[in-house]
């Protein structure tokens, strides 16, 4: 970590969390981290390195193998008062604790009738690109997408990891938190020194353009803004929004800009039937057709059951600048 | 082969048409089903569709010159397909000449691919709100689609270009630009139009005695009803929601229930007596004015359509008067007129009927008044006054005035908890 002024400090995404972690565990007693390898190990990517000296082995918890128990202690935790901030050590094994994501975490404030909340972060690193095969290169987005009752983060820069997971940890409804591996040594970036939060649900328009509206999140929103700035040499414009917040979605400000561009791309990771995408489509079909010139293009994974080890299969997987480029190209020229 | 064109009958009774303007030079290629001519009869400026494909070997009427139908205008040179396809070439269309030669009658679009004529949700709205034609823009996107900036180039470029003849005048204090500025002490010639004009509502005025009445309704429940759809519904179909629809529908429920009203006067002819024809259809027409000219066009079978069908068919044909587009067909047929007369602030009006028709009926301005209500209460209501003028031949004043009884029950009845 570089300190470039006294306001802010240069890192990357995985030192944003650790950094945004520790100020919480430090701040806030009733803040816990919990799950695989956290402790003695320090995390896989030693997010949580040297915690458990510090803290002690009662707020920093190594667990065992059971998702589906990580999440449901989790939960008790959060009901009963404390900010437990529980951890999937990879998003592909974050199957086993579906039910205690979706049908209680998600629920227990509406199934109390208000009486009990449940202020729980669940940090999960997802996402290909970095030879992780089958079982390490998931997108889960779209899986709890669905779930009224569930809050869905996804950023991309470091000072939105840590503004982001802060409002999170502040939550007091369950959040679960994506971040993409892809980019926790790939991205850096300044940070804010100091505490503060930004809100969930909003996104962040990284580039003003006139002719077509982009809309990403994850490592995808790095790519696609290294292709809208090529295509200014090619005077095209092309605006490039960060949803940062899966959900709630920020209706909003990709509204306002398809007003303005009249077109819209969406481009994410995850395949394409039925994912996020899908739902801003309809979003952006239902509340400004009218504003529509050219049918909304979608440019995602393709619907195949996980991405292949081998090289040429994860390349054919992931989108690149020169594809998302090319997309915008024809959209613009449309 | 040569084939020569004579002045078309646009309607029924029409006997004469003015070429209003040529649309091709002499030597011209033209297609087939190309407009070639602009002929303005009674009411309608129409595009006149060229026959057959060839080149334009002579025009033999001026433009602004009044012929008889029938009369010869012009002369086309017709080719045979196989040259069709060659005269079209050259003219900077060849990769869509080339595709389409084989096809050769298909009528080719002006944009090129089919897919690309299809205009865009945006474009639509934007051609609506500017009132551009889509069809006259030349597209710049792929494939020579008509892109949503084209469409507000167009409208940009429409409101700059001043009038062929005069510059644009400057409107008077409290007056909009609409209304017609004619030099004082000038004779001016009367256009097709304001003669035909003149001589219906004279014959009108001759021909049926006139009688006429008044009611007052309270619109303030439809009003509200308006105001609470009018943006959805005007998002929804890229038309304004006036109180017209409403009062439309009242209107032809009101003519179902005196049918007598929907009817008209037929004179003694030859041995047959005089009679009074009850009309099948209820067709509406909507008068429409326009600076220097009156146009009345009808929604067909106005009887079937919803508040919203209706508010839909006008938007359209009021669209199309302004722009001068209305055909032939949007102007017959006509069985009972509405006159929107208080949308330029009218309060009362005695219209004249519409000949052939049994009456007419004007919407007035609506005013918020001080209302003594049934039990006495006083409330601030919107009121508009509604007159109907009639054929005292075809109806009595019993009749008339049941039916505008009917009408505002109809119209005081419609309220925010209605289906459009």
């Amino acid at each position: 970590m570089a300190v470039v002024s006294s306001n802010s400090t240069v890192m990357n995404n995985v030192e944003a969390v650790r950094a945004t972690l520790y100020e919480a565990m430090k701040n806030d007693d009733r803040t816990l981290v919990l799950g695989e390898d956290v402790g003695a190990r320090g995390n896989v990517f030693l997010i949580t390195k040297d915690f458990i000296t510090e803290f002690g082995p009662e707020r920093v918890i190594d667990t065992p193998i059971a998702e589906a128990s990580i999440v449901g202690i989790a939960v008790g935790m959060a009901m009963e008062g404390l900010r437990p901030i529980a951890e999937i050590q990879f998003a592909d094994f974050i199957y086993p604790s579906f039910n205690q994501i979706v049908g209680e975490a998600a629920k227990i404030r509406y199934r109390s009738n208000g009486e009990y909340t449940c202020p729980l972060v669940i940090r999960t690193p997802y996402g290909g690109g970095v030879r992780g095969a089958l079982s390490h290169s998931v997108s889960v987005e779209a899986l709890f997408y669905h779930v009224p009752g569930l809050k869905i983060v996804a950023p991309s820069f470091p000072a939105d990891v840590k503004g982001l997971l802060n409002a999170a940890i502040d939550d007091p409804d369950p959040v679960l938190f994506l971040e993409h591996k892809k980019t926790y040594r790939l991205i850096k970036g300044e940070v804010p020194n100091g505490h503060y939060t930004i809100p969930l649900g909003k996104a962040n328009v990284l580039k003003d353009g006139k002719q077509l509206s982009v809309v990403s999140y994850g490592l995808y929103v790095h790519w696609a803004l290294e292709a809208a700035l090529g295509l200014e040499q090619e005077g095209m414009s092309v605006e490039v929004i960060d949803l940062r917040s899966i959900r709630p979605m920020d209706k909003t400000t990709i509204l306002r800009s398809v007003e303005k561009t009249r077109k819209l791309l969406i481009i994410h990771e995850d395949n394409k039937f039925g994912g996020i995408g899908a739902e801003i489509s309809a979003m952006v079909a239902e509340e400004a057709l009218f504003h529509l010139d050219a049918p909304i293009r979608r440019l995602c994974g393709p619907d195949v059951p996980a991405m292949g080890y081998a090289l040429p299969l994860e390349e054919e997987f992931m989108s690149s600048p020169a594809e998302m480029a090319e997309a915008m190209r024809e959209m613009v020229k449309f | 082969m040569a084939t020569t064109i004579t002045m078309p009958q646009l309607g029924e009774t029409v006997t004469e048409g003015t070429v209003a303007q040529w649309l091709k030079s002499i030597g011209d290629s033209v297609e087939k089903y190309e407009d070639f001519v602009e002929v303005s009869t009674d009411k309608v400026n129409a595009g006149v569709p060229s026959p057959v494909t060839g080149t334009i070997r002579e025009l033999l009427v001026k433009e602004g010159e009044t012929v008889a139908t029938g009369t010869p205008i012009a002369i086309i040179e017709e080719v045979g397909a196989a040259s069709a396809a060659e005269a079209a070439a050259p003219a900077a269309r060849t990769e869509t000449a080339a595709a389409s030669a084989p096809a050769s009658a298909t009528a080719p679009s002006p944009n090129g691919a089919a897919a690309a004529t299809a205009a865009s949700p945006a474009v639509r709205r934007l051609a609506r709100e500017h009132h551009v034609d889509v069809r006259t823009v030349k597209g710049s996107g792929s494939n020579g689609r008509v892109t949503a900036d084209d469409v507000l180039a167009a409208a940009r470029t429409s409101v700059a270009a001043p009038p062929a003849t005069a510059p644009p005048p400057i409107p008077p204090p409290g007056r909009t630009s609409t209304y017609a500025q004619p030099a004082r002490g000038t004779l001016i010639a009367l256009t097709q139009a304001r003669r035909i004009i003149a001589e219906r509502m004279v014959e009108s005025r001759h021909t049926a005695p006139h009688a006429w009445s008044m009611v007052q309704i309270d619109v303030t429940d439809v009003w509200n009803w308006r105001v609470r759809e009018k943006d959805r519904f005007e998002r929804e179909t890229g038309h304004k929601l006036t109180l017209l629809p409403f009062f439309i529908r009242a209107v032809v429920e009101s003519l179902d229930a005196f049918p007598l009203m929907n009817a008209k006067f037929v004179p003694a002819a030859g041995s047959s007596p005089a009679a009074i024809y009850v009309n099948e259809a209820v067709n509406i027409g909507i008068a429409i004015g326009l600076p220097t000219n009156l146009v009345v066009p009808v929604i067909k079978n106005a009887d079937q359509l919803s508040v919203r069908g209706i508010a839909i068919a006008a938007g359209g044909l009021i669209e199309k008067a302004r722009k001068g587009k209305l055909g032939v067909d949007e102007l017959a047929g006509g069985t009972f007129t509405v006159n929107n007369n208080g949308a330029n602030g009218s309060w009362a009006s005695a219209p004249i009927i519409n000949g052939g028709q049994a009456g007419i009926v004007t919407m007035e301005a609506v005013i918020k008044k001080l209302v003594v209500r049934d039990d006495d209460s006083i409330a601030i209501r919107r009121m508009m006054n509604s007159c109907l003028s009639l054929d005292h031949r075809v109806v009595d004043g019993y009749v008339a005035s049941g039916f505008l009884a009917e009408l505002k029950r109809r119209l005081e009845a419609m309220g925010p908890q209605g289906e459009l």
